[in-house]
């Protein structure tokens, strides 16, 4: 190599690809197949009901209509509930649906009918002349009806308590009781959803010829799925192949598997012989994939006079929806990345998860870590309010310094390992903060846009996210003899730059030239052992997999290499492809000690002709050695002892118009510490996307329940994603690389970070505005105005 | 997300469409699609029959002149938003369409369909009201002119009888000695306003001989005030005969609100623009 890649802004490969309209995602497969049916499903209009009969009889006699499923067809593991995927022992209530109701429908949305058709106009007009009796229960919405319990959303689950969960780090509630100042805040968060561009799908098709399934699906994990679908239909793992084409993001609700269609579209296709396609619509993914976010927390504090947190006790309720198919991952995640750079000297968090009558929740980008963040940061602001101290001050106090590293935190994290913290510096990361955002000069603003008559405030939030989750992740390279390299990884990729990302290692890892390597991901015939695209763990997890794999075939290439130019391994090099002995002219193209990898020579290419002037290989022993194998490839695999923590802090200036209420944003600032930056215009751009998606789930997007547990705004006419119209147009960012010990490239996870702090990032802005406490998010113009009127009429009587 | 099945007809002459739309009485017709489809596509709406008008010949225009801008019912709100002329003769067609929706939907959705669909969080409707216009009718019983004042029954309802066509409406001229403004409020730039508000306000020698005010979204059927007797407190008067209600995106109270705020503001745009174009007219008639 003659320039390092690592750490450049390389221009992603996969844009003209998209930007063009060349993605090719599941609903564009197989789309010439005349033999390919569409599937349409039924979907419970009712949030708690009895099913007491099910009439299909009028559907089998519509022209085009090819067969349909309820439960009473599923036999075998079909019948059975689906799996539970994350097992907890505090899970003590875990329920999971069905994948067609079986007598009763717990949200609105869950599938009840599966048909096939001739294409999904055919299918919906079968959809509705299903005729469904049910008997219609009381249903369970919210987190304030699920815990009182008046009614219950499983029969036998008392309390609607799925899981109580607790940990503690000294002795909380004895250090406030002592604390010298105590603060008590109530803080909720709503809910919101991933609505990626591309909704759920799947497409399979049966060969008989080979006996073989082939699944096609647009999940962030395709070994999970292949594992699933053979457990469930009863087929060897070997007979089945899934394949995850160009996804149109993720966000973490394509993590959750299996969906009852990645199962149902499976049976049809090899019930039918014929492929079948399922293609969610956006109504469907709204009411029938996954939400998150949901949670009520109690927050007792106990502080010195210098805001030192002595004693923080965090009780929360999180809302889990109808199922917990995804165990307690979300409440996990934010009982203990809480913290953020913190060290609380005493610490205790319980929280139950709890039913309702409402879509599933499950990972949304941030996983549980946003509501965490709004409650320390909260926390944080509370306590400078309260002392008058400025809030970074406070912040300082309580950080962890450099040095304390690797730091320990007393608690048991996702993975079930402990809690600890590689490294970071937050002092730094703090300092650059306020200088990007001008932290010390805004008293000053605000006093000129009072004088305008403008009102501004200023806010910042910091976290740290736990990022590379294993267990583990693998890798093969393979060099052609054409030179061209081809790389494979399981986890999948959903428009991150993975292609772009993972070249650059493997440019620089080998030696080779960046246009000649191809990554492939997501597919079980090339790496049918991988994890998924979650966690922010790729980059972590498959990058250093894959940089692992090219240092083997490194390896294996010096030394064929080596015996063909009669030099040491030492004194050769690997630069665009081509081996040489340093300082002479002596080489050998990569390609060509392909060749020789292979005793097997026919020569079919220029490469195979290039290799006869070379020879290795002792006449007198086995073509290929005891230890060796024919081939340049090497494999890998990466598993890291833990997780490796990235931190940032946000800051964000708005304006909130006294009149109108309408929040406008001035300036938005992110400093962004995620280790070694492989590809820094791509993590800019994975901020960039995190702060938008901040923005919809501070200011504008909820799902609106209302309380017979119908969703009044299942369409994006009602939920209010952004626009980009709505995001700031600039987000000033400034990188901090404090590498990870933990890997071999020093790098953590980014994918998640850009939205992490937004609910208490503008919690604290407006607060600082408005001069009131903010304490539910995400908030609107209209709530705005209601706490103006609240506060004018307590001041009044004050 | 898919349409119930049904017949497609797309006519090549008026009177084809008119004959189709009266032997039919479960038939729609489909202009620019951007209301009707997405009804369609969540099963909202299942007529038997779509009569596409899209290749009626001679509905494109956007015809300014003295009287008015007449605007045909193939035109496209970014048609009618792009004319100068249009706008220099009635400056609020353009103050109002760059509000709504995008320029994606301008594109398609046609001025005239959004008179008829009479939603009254839609702009025009309230436009066409506010400015006493009209809109030009035809059956195979012949054509009729439907003052704005009776174009609207109820929510999403206009008087429109089944078999009849919209052809053209007509949004009379800004008079001398006029003025317009508009604002609105909504939660993202493009969406159907929280609150809209529109003035008409007349002056002879710089004093407001006539105003009237326009609302969107505060009320079932566009609704419009007279308030040349309430210049004091005009949002008041307003407030008495609007009904803004709840829904997931604001209370009826920060619509009651927005509607205090907007009112005085807009109410002194217009006069603002009135005494704007007075002056500018008297020195033309100076120079
Ligand atoms: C995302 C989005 C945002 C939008 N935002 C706004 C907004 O902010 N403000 C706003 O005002 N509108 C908004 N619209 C609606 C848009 O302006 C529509 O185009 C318009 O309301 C209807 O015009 P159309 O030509 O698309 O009508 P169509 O959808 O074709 O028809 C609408 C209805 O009118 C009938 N119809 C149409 N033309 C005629 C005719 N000539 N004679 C008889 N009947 C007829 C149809 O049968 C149908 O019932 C939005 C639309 C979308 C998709």
């Amino acid at each position: 190599m003659t320039t390092k890649l690592f750490g450049t802004k390389v221009p992603r490969v996969e844009d003209q690809r998209f930007l063009r309209g060349q993605g090719r995602y599941v609903d564009d497969l197989l789309t010439d197949d005349p033999r390919l049916l569409h599937a349409a499903v039924l979907r419970s209009p009712h949030a708690h009901a009895r099913i007491t009969d099910i009439d299909v009889s009028g559907v089998l006699d519509l022209d085009g209509v090819v067969a349909v499923w309820t439960f009473d067809d599923l036999t075998g593991p079909m019948a059975e509930p689906l799996p539970l995927l994350i097992p907890h022992p505090a899970l003590t209530h875990g329920r999971t649906q069905y994948a067609l109701a079986k007598d009763e429908v717990n949200y609105v949305g869950e599938a009840i009918a599966f048909v096939v058709a001739v294409d999904r106009y055919v299918a919906e007009d079968a959809v509705a002349r299903i005729r469904v009796d049910y008997e219609q229960l009381e249903p369970v919405v919210g987190i304030a009806a699920a815990r009182a319990a008046a009614r219950l959303v499983h029969d036998d689950v008392p309390g609607n308590v799925g899981a109580r969960m607790e940990q503690e780090n000294g002795d909380a509630r004895a250090a406030i009781a002592d604390a010298p100042h105590t603060l008590t805040l109530e803080l909720d968060v709503e809910r919101s959803a991933c609505t990626p561009m591309e909704g759920r799908g799947t497409v399979a098709r049966w060969d008989p010829d080979t006996s073989r399934l082939t699944v096609w699906s647009s999940t962030q994990t395709s070994t999970g799925v292949r594992g699933c679908v053979a457990a469930k239909l009863g087929l060897d793992l070997a007979k089945v192949d899934v394949i995850t084409p160009d996804v149109g993001g993720g966000f973490g609700v394509k993590i959750n598997h299996p969906w009852p269609e990645e199962l149902l579209v499976p049976l049809a296709a090899m019930t039918l012989g014929r492929p079948v396609k399922f293609t969610e619509d956006r109504r469907e993914h709204f009411i029938s994939s996954a939400h998150e976010r949901a949670q009520v927390h109690h927050v007792e504090v106990g502080f010195d006079d210098d805001g030192r947190v002595l004693g923080l006790n965090v009780e929360f309720w999180h809302d889990h929806g109808a199922y917990t198919p995804y165990g307690l991952i979300v409440p996990i995640i934010t009982s203990t990345q809480l913290l953020g750079p913190y060290k609380p000297q005493n610490y205790r968090v319980v929280f139950e998860s709890l039913y309702t009558n409402t879509v599933i929740v499950t990972p949304y980008r941030g996983a549980g870590r946003p509501q965490g963040c709004f409650v320390m940061e909260r926390t944080m602001d509370a306590i400078a309010a309260y002392l008058g101290k400025d809030r970074t001050e406070v912040r300082s106090t309580n950080f962890i310094q450099p040095d304390e590293f690797p730091y320990e935190h007393g608690l048991v994290f996702q993975d079930g390992r402990p809690l600890t913290y590689d490294s970071g510096d937050y002092p730094a990361s703090l300092a650059k903060l306020k200088e990007l955002v001008g932290w010390d000069e805004f008293e000053d603003f605000r006093a000129e846009m009072a004088a305008q008559g403008r009102r501004v405030g200023i806010g910042l939030a910091c976290y740290v996210e736990g990022t590379g989750v294993g267990p583990y992740e693998g890798a093969h390279v393979h060099v052609e003899t054409s030179g061209k390299v081809k790389v494979a990884t399981g986890l999948t990729t959903q428009g991150q730059g993975h292609q772009t990302a993972f070249a650059q290692i493997v440019a620089d890892t080998l030696g080779v030239r960046f246009e000649d390597v191809e990554i492939t991901t997501g597919d079980t015939r090339k790496m049918p052992y991988a994890v998924g695209t979650f966690a922010s763990r790729a980059a972590v997890m498959s990058g250093s997999a894959i940089h692992l794999a090219a240092l083997r075939a490194r390896e294996k290439a010096l030394r064929i290499a080596a015996e063909a130019l009669e030099a040491a391994e030492d004194d050769l090099e690997i630069v665009d492809g081509v081996v040489s002995v340093k300082g002479t002219d002596a080489s050998i193209d990569l390609g060509t000690v392909a060749v020789l990898s292979n005793p097997l020579r026919y020569a079919f290419d220029e490469a195979s002709k290039a290799a006869t002037q070379f020879s290795v290989g002792d006449p007198g022993k086995a073509p290929v050695a005891e230890d060796d194998e024919p081939g340049l490839e090497g494999k890998d695999f990466y598993s890291p002892e833990r997780s490796t923590f990235a931190n940032g802090m946000h800051a964000v200036i708005v304006e909130t118009d006294p009149d109108t209420a309408e929040i406008t944003i001035l300036k938005y600032a992110v400093v962004h510490d995620c280790g070694h930056l492989i590809n820094p215009m791509i993590v800019e751009g994975q901020i960039h996307g995190g702060v938008a998606q901040g923005v919809g789930g501070a200011l504008y997007e909820r799902m609106a329940y209302d309380e017979s547990g119908q969703l009044l705004n299942a369409s994006f006419m009602d939920f209010l994603m952004p626009y980009v119209t709505e995001v700031p147009t600039t987000i000033d960012i400034d990188h901090l690389e404090t590498p990870s010990p933990l890997n071999p490239l020093g790098i953590k996870g980014a994918g998640e970070a850009g939205v992490i702090p937004s609910a208490a990032v503008f919690a604290a802005a407006i607060e600082d505005a408005e001069g009131f406490p903010i304490t539910a998010m995400p908030i609107s113009p209209s709530e705005l105005f209601d706490l103006r009127l609240a506060h004018a009429d307590n001041s009044f009587a004050g | 997300m898919k349409p119930a099945p049904f017949a497609f007809l797309r006519p090549a002459t008026l009177e084809e469409a008119l004959a189709a739309l009266a032997g039919e009485p479960g038939a729609k017709v489909l202009a620019g699609g951007q209301s009707l489809v997405p009804l369609l596509s969540m099963r909202l709406a299942a007529p038997s029959m779509l009569i596409d008008i899209n290749a009626l010949p001679d509905l494109g225009h956007v015809t300014p002149d003295a009287t008015g801008v007449r605007v045909g019912a193939l035109a496209r709100h970014a048609h009618v938003l792009a004319s100068a002329e249009a706008a220099e003769v009635q400056p609020l067609l353009a103050l109002a369409l760059s509000h709504v929706a995008h320029p994606t939907i301008r594109n398609r959705g046609t001025t005239v369909g959004s008179l008829v669909h009479a939603d009254a969080a839609a702009e025009m409707p309230m436009v066409l009201r506010l400015l006493e216009g009209s809109v030009d009718v035809e059956s195979v019983r012949g054509r009729r002119t439907v003052p704005a004042g009776e174009l609207f029954a109820g929510p999403l309802e206009s008087t429109l009888a089944h078999d009849e066509i919209a052809v053209e409406a007509f949004f009379p001229a800004l008079p001398a000695g006029a003025g317009v403004a508009f604002q609105e409020i909504a939660r993202r730039h493009g969406d159907y306003a929280l609150v809209g508000v529109a003035a008409l306000v007349e002056t002879d020698g710089g004093e407001v001989t006539r105003a009237r005010l326009g609302y969107v979204s505060v009320s079932d059927v566009p609704v419009v005030v007279d308030v040349t007797d309430a210049l004091d407190d005009p949002a008041a008067a307003a407030l008495a005969e609007l009904e803004p209600a709840d829904d997931i995106h604001a209370t009826a109270a920060y619509r009651a609100h927005l509607v205090k705020v907007l009112t005085p503001r807009v109410l002194a745009d217009a006069v603002h623009h009135a005494r704007q174009r007075s002056a500018q007219k008297d020195e033309k008639d100076m120079a």
